[in-house]
């Protein structure tokens, strides 16, 4: 099977429903680049060039790049989703997202529910999210459990190249407004992605280790973290389950209660900051639905409560490790 | 030196590069036959058991369980108890692990695709350019050609073999006009075609046998031999609740729990294994192709096709291979056949024999090729 980047699967995802569904546009700042001025059409493709090439085979009516003006444009994406297209837009970095709150929040999260299910809103927002990179603290934070917060809306989290692209389509093709979070320090990760068309269900967590001592929930970038965990303990003699939801919303609950049924120990890995968080969120549904499995208390792994750091030695020790999510798992197999 | 050998880290198909050994199930000490499970090895694919591929003492068992080793690394060291302890020690500290698999040799599985009737046909070849009569593997029904990844290597060690991906699965079309057998059996056709192959061994397994036997009743003048591992086509019955809940099967759960109707020991059913059939059933017109395959070739939980009088009248090599603990295809369908056709009983084996007891039917294929001058 050939190997692509989560960077070309989400690429080949957006190409293949364009090709399959006129309705699937385009749109966001630089999303191909160099308008207006000539020779330079598809410079960009996004800021990390991920919609590169889009433009040259949809032509600039499916392909728009947008002014730097967030709340227009989501707005607009929003209202064309209400009235028949399936825009895929793109809002750079989920820090900027504030700006057009008003249009997620109170527009596109609530047409279904204001028009008794009359209306549907097919829109996907991209964005990029997480820490890393060096780009300091409004360009590395991990938003996602804002969203997860508001009814509505569709969470999701691709943590491989190839549930980046399953995970792509099936949003393309969803009826709600879809938040789509592409980690930028994931972007060159390689792995084999088919490929024709297929679509990964929402809220169907996967388990990427099976093992009967603990569990271990993990998030996106975490996933591959705490899998290089679980490989290391079990060469202890650990059984480690690692599960990815994939979406925060709707969350598969099942899958992690079963797990923590049979392990009776569960950690939390989430690179958003801890108040609010999906490791708050998740900690509380395991302490409701399963206390009686637990045989030890549940344990969180996030960054502290701070803006993510500049400074790269500080950010590095910023960003939950595969070393830190070992040491925390075994403690708990080992107390 | 010459008496003490090592027992390694197999290579269990093309994307094998490490194991985890999982149990021992012999001692220092203990003498072994060749054949006799010694460990339990478990890799992202499967887990798995390894049998001696020598007779012998054992001396030393060098990896510990838990231990994950590339393939190659030594595990036990076998000789003779009268070599001294200080040559074992010696032997030991001196083993350089077998260069893992290099490009060179991953490349001796090839993948390739062609058209057929405007469709894509997948298959995968290893030993191409060697002089044997080339061998040609047709998986079973929700299965790809990755189902033979503990014997396609093996196999073509004198041989080409090729390992297609029928109609509606792995990486082929899943476009079907019917989803019945002459269309598989077509498919089939069109490789031996496609790669100008103009006699063949034929493998098939499960519904996979029932498409070979089409392709025999066909073209019989291209079959030198046929082997069929629990083999659709002798007998009506099928277990129609494992068809059903095969096809039904969409979460992880589901999928899981149908496919350990597939072997003895459920504990073979591996993540990476329920992974597999879950993303090809994620694959755009996998379900309706598999539905649609079940609906015409196993209609209400029959068999659509059977071949039994031509397999008692091949006048061919004709090889059965049956797990004893087989629960989708009853074994009892091949009693009764003429002599003329070997049926080989596997203990302990469910309806996969050739992932279960890949050595076994490694072993009985080739010397049923071998029976044909090529």
């Amino acid at each position: 099977m050939a190997k692509k980047t989560y960077r070309q699967a989400i690429n080949e995802a957006i190409a293949q429903e364009m090709r399959r569904d006129h309705r699937v546009i385009v749109m966001g700042e630089d999303n191909a680049g160099g308008a207006g001025a000539p020779g330079e059409s598809d410079a960009w493709g996004g800021v990390l060039g991920v919609t590169k090439g889009l433009q040259p085979e949809f032509g600039p009516d499916r392909v728009l790049d947008t002014p730097i003006s967030e709340s227009a444009f989501i707005g607009a994406a929003a209202g064309a989703a209400a009235t028949g297209l399936r825009p895929v837009a793109e809002l750079m970095f989920v820090d900027f997202m504030g700006v057009c709150f008003d249009q997620i929040f109170n527009q596109a999260a609530k047409f279904r529910y204001m028009f008794g299910g009359k209306a549907v809103t097919p829109l996907v927002v991209r964005t990029m999210y997480g820490a890393g990179l060096r780009a300091a603290s409004q360009h590395s934070q991990c938003l996602y459990p804002i969203f997860t917060h508001i009814p509505g809306l569709k969470v999701v989290l691709p943590s491989t190249p190839y549930e980046a692209k399953g995970l792509m389509i099936q949003a393309i093709r969803d009826d709600d407004p879809v938040i789509f979070f592409e980690h930028k320090a994931l972007y060159d990760e390689t792995g084999d992605v088919p490929d024709e068309s297929y679509t990964i269900p929402f809220g169907e967590a996967n388990l990427t280790r099976e093992g009967g001592d603990v569990t271990i929930v993990a998030f996106g970038r975490m996933v591959g973290f705490a899998n290089q965990a679980a490989d290391e303990l079990k060469r202890e003699g650990i059984g480690v389950t690692v599960i990815d939801p994939r979406t925060t919303s709707p969350l598969d609950t099942e899958t992690i209660l079963d797990s923590v049924g049979e392990t009776g120990r569960l950690v939390v890995v989430d690179e958003a900051h801890p108040r609010c968080s999906m490791a708050a969120d998740i900690a509380r549904l395991v302490a409701e639905e399963a206390f009686g499995a637990l045989k030890s208390p549940i344990r969180t792994i996030t960054p502290p409560h701070t803006p993510v750091p500049f400074s790269p030695a500080l950010e590095d020790l910023y960003i939950p490790s595969a070393v830190h999510i070992r040491d925390v798992a075994r403690s708990l197999v080992k107390a | 030196m010459s008496d003490v050998m090592p027992l390694v880290m197999p290579k269990w198909g093309l994307s094998m590069e490490e194991g985890t050994l999982t149990a021992w199930l012999v001692a220092e000490g203990d003498d072994i036959a060749k054949g006799q499970e010694v460990a339990e090895i478990e890799t992202t694919k499967i887990a798995n058991v390894l049998e001696s591929p020598r007779p012998g003492h054992v001396r030393r068992l060098v990896a510990k369980v838990g231990d994950t080793l590339p393939v190659g690394a030594l595990l036990a060291v076998l000789a003779p108890a009268s070599v001294p302890e200080v040559d074992i020690d010696a032997f030991v500290a001196g083993f350089v692990a077998a260069a893992p698999a290099q490009e060179g040799e991953a490349a001796a599985i090839a993948e390739a695709r062609f058209e057929h009737a405007g469709r894509p046909i997948a298959y995968k070849l290893a030993g191409a350019g060697q002089e044997g009569d080339p061998a040609v593997l047709v998986h079973g029904f929700g299965g790809d050609s990755d189902n033979w990844l503990f014997n396609i290597e093996a196999l073509a060690a004198g041989r080409p073999v090729y390992a297609i991906d029928l109609p509606g699965h792995g990486h082929s079309t899943k476009q079907l006009d019917r989803g019945d057998i002459d269309e598989m059996a077509s498919a089939v056709l069109a490789l031996l075609d496609e790669a100008g192959l103009g006699r063949v061994h034929l493998v098939g397994h499960s519904l996979g046998a029932a498409v070979a036997l089409e392709t025999l009743a066909r073209a019989p003048g291209r079959v030198a031999s046929f082997a069929g591992l629990a083999p659709a086509g002798l007998a009506e019955t099928v277990n129609a609740d494992f068809i059903n809940a095969f096809v039904a099967a969409e979460k992880r759960r589901d999928v899981k729990a149908a496919l350990q109707h597939l072997f003895a020991d459920p504990n073979l059913v591996s993540p990476a294994m329920i992974e597999g059939v879950q993303k090809y059933k994620r694959l755009e017109g996998a379900r309706e192709a598999l539905a649609a395959i079940a609906a015409t070739s196993l209609p209400a939980g029959r068999q659509a096709r059977l071949y039994r009088d031509l397999v008692a009248e091949a006048r061919r090599p004709m090889l059965v291979i049956w797990g004893r603990n087989d629960a989708v295809l009853d074994p009892a369908a091949a009693e009764g056949l003429p002599d003329s056709v070997e049926v080989l009983r596997l203990d302990d084996v469910g309806h996969m024999p050739h992932m279960e007891a890949a050595a076994a039917v490694n072993e009985a294929l080739a010397r049923h090729f071998s029976k044909v001058g090529g």
